[in-house]
């Protein structure tokens, strides 16, 4: 009798909250993203949505999923229906070809810049003060300097960092071989590897661990500003690499959605005046040149790397240095 | 031999010894006490306290934010599902293990703890490989645009199959330990089969049943592990309490962070409630059928 009670109960409370749910009218659109994009897409998507109203459509509703790059690539190969990725990195999006078979090979050349509508650079986020003197990559590897960033094999964050590192090591020794072992010593260095860029800067932020951190040029203004200013400065190393984080709609989805219209309208909104501002706000830089020359002052010219000039693209440079048994995982299993 | 010669100084020796007893025990007590205080209560009273830093009204504001309240019904959903699953398949389980002779049967009671050992991300990744779109069902699910995991029924499934052994775990030893002569008493008096688990055995077991019921709904409610794996992350949509908790801290919003597990906190202490009080029911019933 009890339990009789209790389980009509539980099943009643269970059909009120399944019955409760929004029902909204359009089909909403699901943007996949990297992690330390929230900021800037919470806000796109509402000046996407106004746009786009203003053009004489319905209300459209953007959802946002945020995670480390590789991770939220693997998940929309095994089945989260993204409409469009805006990954960290283009290896990241290519696996969606190579193993989702979700979008053609030369998604890259659809969009403008190799769909690539803002960049970004790696720079050092050190404690107020710089206590342990940080001013280039060689002092990442002295002993006794602890160096926060996220798992090259579920950040796309992380790997641009690796590279810039391994970039600046094989410009100064000038030979690969040299260029493994200072970024191997980097790595002796590493205290924590989380999965994901936001996850390394709460470490750092937060949890007050490592003294320096390899962040995206975005996330460390963010955590700057967060921070209201203090406790933190950022140092800009000799060299630092190009980070290209690249957007898609995904063909797949938007098909079997019906959704391809809004989404290409999305991504293409991504390259107006309005979409490369809202970008260069949350510290992304925009490939617009009159935007770029608004906000010049806010990003310090640096020397970069490019991953197409320097490391013959995300095709050659994923599997010689992150895939099973590559670089990555020989200086990894060294200690 | 001592005892016997010299009562006086044996007395006054066992009194020492008991106050040297009364001294350790309430220093194991006060130890015990900081323990707690220090591992668990401090914990909590920062959570709350974080939560109402700025004041009642953001607090409010945060647990009244659409994706919050979205993430509560979700989290409602998962548990109003599962639970009521598992006390169907516990009560099975348990009345074949108790009143069954099978072969394989300890493998039976074995496997029903696999829940337990196994860790909830594998939990969660058994159903990508089986549901996901590379998964062995993939490509049939996909077929006919139905979605399991990255959506709410792979969040329930995840849910479920970490809640798995906790109405069976609580009801087995009952029942074992009741012995199946009430029922066989109540057959040979012309009881059906269902009249018989109405009056005879769910009477019996319903204080092991709310117990299990409760910590099923416990650990249901705070899965992080398997429902991360399957979840997809998407906000408002496929995120759980637990997960939005994660999201808001990592998003530089600590009193809304805080806030929202506050409220899975106080969730909590509810089933706690209940819990102790199922327990003591439980304990009653134990030593009442005992004579």
């Amino acid at each position: 009798m009890f339990a009789k009670h209790l389980a009509l109960a539980t099943l009643a409370g269970a059909l009120a909250v399944l019955t409760a749910g929004p029902a909204s009218a359009a089909e909403p659109l699901l943007n996949v993203s990297y992690d330390p994009t929230r900021e800037l897409y919470a806000e796109f998507n509402e000046a996407f949505n106004e746009h786009w109203q203003a053009q004489g459509h319905e209300p459209i509703e953007v959802r946002q999923s945020h995670g480390g790059s590789g991770k939220q690539a693997r998940a929309v190969i095994d089945g989260l229906r993204a409409d469009v990725v805006t990954l960290a990195l283009a290896g990241d999006i290519d696996e969606l070809h190579r193993i989702g078979k979700l979008i053609p090979a030369d998604w890259q050349s659809r969009l403008p810049n190799a769909s690539t509508p803002y960049t970004s650079t790696i720079v050092f986020l050190v404690r107020k003060g710089n206590p342990k003197g940080i001013e280039d990559w060689d002092d990442l590897v002295k002993p006794g300097v602890e160096v926060i960033t996220p798992n090259p094999k579920t950040s796309g964050g992380a790997r641009w960092n690796f590279l810039a590192a391994w970039a600046y090591a094989r410009q100064k020794f000038g030979d690969e071989q040299q260029a493994q072992a200072f970024v191997e010593a980097l790595y002796q260095n590493v205290p924590v590897l989380d999965t994901g860029a936001r996850g390394s800067t709460v470490t750092f932020v937060n949890n007050g661990i490592g003294d320096v951190l390899l962040a995206w040029e975005n996330e460390a203004f963010l955590a700057l500003k967060e921070q209201g200013g203090d406790g933190f400065e950022i140092v800009a190393p000799s060299l630092s690499i190009l980070a290209e984080p690249p957007v898609a709609v995904v063909d797949k989805n938007v098909e079997r959605k019906g959704t391809r219209e809004v989404a290409e309208a999305y991504l293409n909104y991504l390259y107006s005046e309005e979409g490369q501002r809202i970008a260069a706000k949350h510290f992304y830089r925009p490939r617009n040149e009159r935007v770029a020359a608004e906000f010049k002052d806010r990003f310090p010219a640096l020397k970069l790397v490019t991953i197409d000039g320097d490391f013959g693209g995300w095709t050659v440079a994923q599997p010689k240095f992150f895939n099973d048994g590559g670089v990555f995982d020989q200086i990894y299993q060294a200690h | 031999m001592s005892s016997v010669s010299l009562p006086a100084t044996a007395s006054a020796s066992a009194k020492a010894a008991r106050r040297g007893n009364a001294l350790g025990r309430r220093l194991l007590i006060l130890a015990a006490w900081l323990v707690f205080a220090l591992f668990l209560l401090l914990p909590l009273v920062i959570v709350v306290s974080e939560a109402l830093k700025q004041g009642v009204g953001t607090f409010f504001t945060a647990i009244l934010e659409p994706d919050a309240l979205a993430a509560l019904k979700l989290t409602l959903l998962a548990v109003g599902l599962s639970v009521p699953l598992n006390l169907v398949f516990g009560v099975a389980a348990a009345w074949c293990v108790s009143k069954y002779e099978f072969r394989g049967k300890s493998l039976l009671v074995t496997l029903i703890d696999l829940p337990f050992s196994v860790s909830p991300v594998i939990a969660g990744l058994i159903y990508v490989l089986l549901f996901g779109a590379q998964g062995y069902f993939g490509e049939w699910l996909s077929d006919r645009d139905i979605q399991i995991v990255f959506a709410v029924p792979g969040i329930v499934l995840a849910t479920l199959f970490v809640t798995v052994p906790f109405v069976a775990r609580e009801l087995i030893p009952l029942m074992q330990e009741q012995g199946s002569t009430e029922e066989e008493a109540a057959r040979l008096l012309g009881a059906s089969g269902w009249q018989m688990f109405r009056h005879i055995t769910l009477p019996n077991i319903r204080w092991g049943l709310v117990y299990g019921v409760v910590l099923c709904t416990a650990r249901a409610m705070g899965e992080f592990g398997a429902v991360s794996v399957v979840s997809g992350h998407i906000r408002g949509l496929t995120n759980t309490l637990p997960l939005h908790v994660e999201i808001l801290y990592n998003e530089y919003n600590h009193v809304a962070a805080f806030s929202v597990a506050s409220l899975l906190l106080a969730l909590a202490l509810v089933i706690l409630l209940l819990k102790q009080w199922s327990e003591s029911r439980l304990a009653h019933l134990r030593t009442g059928a005992q004579p």
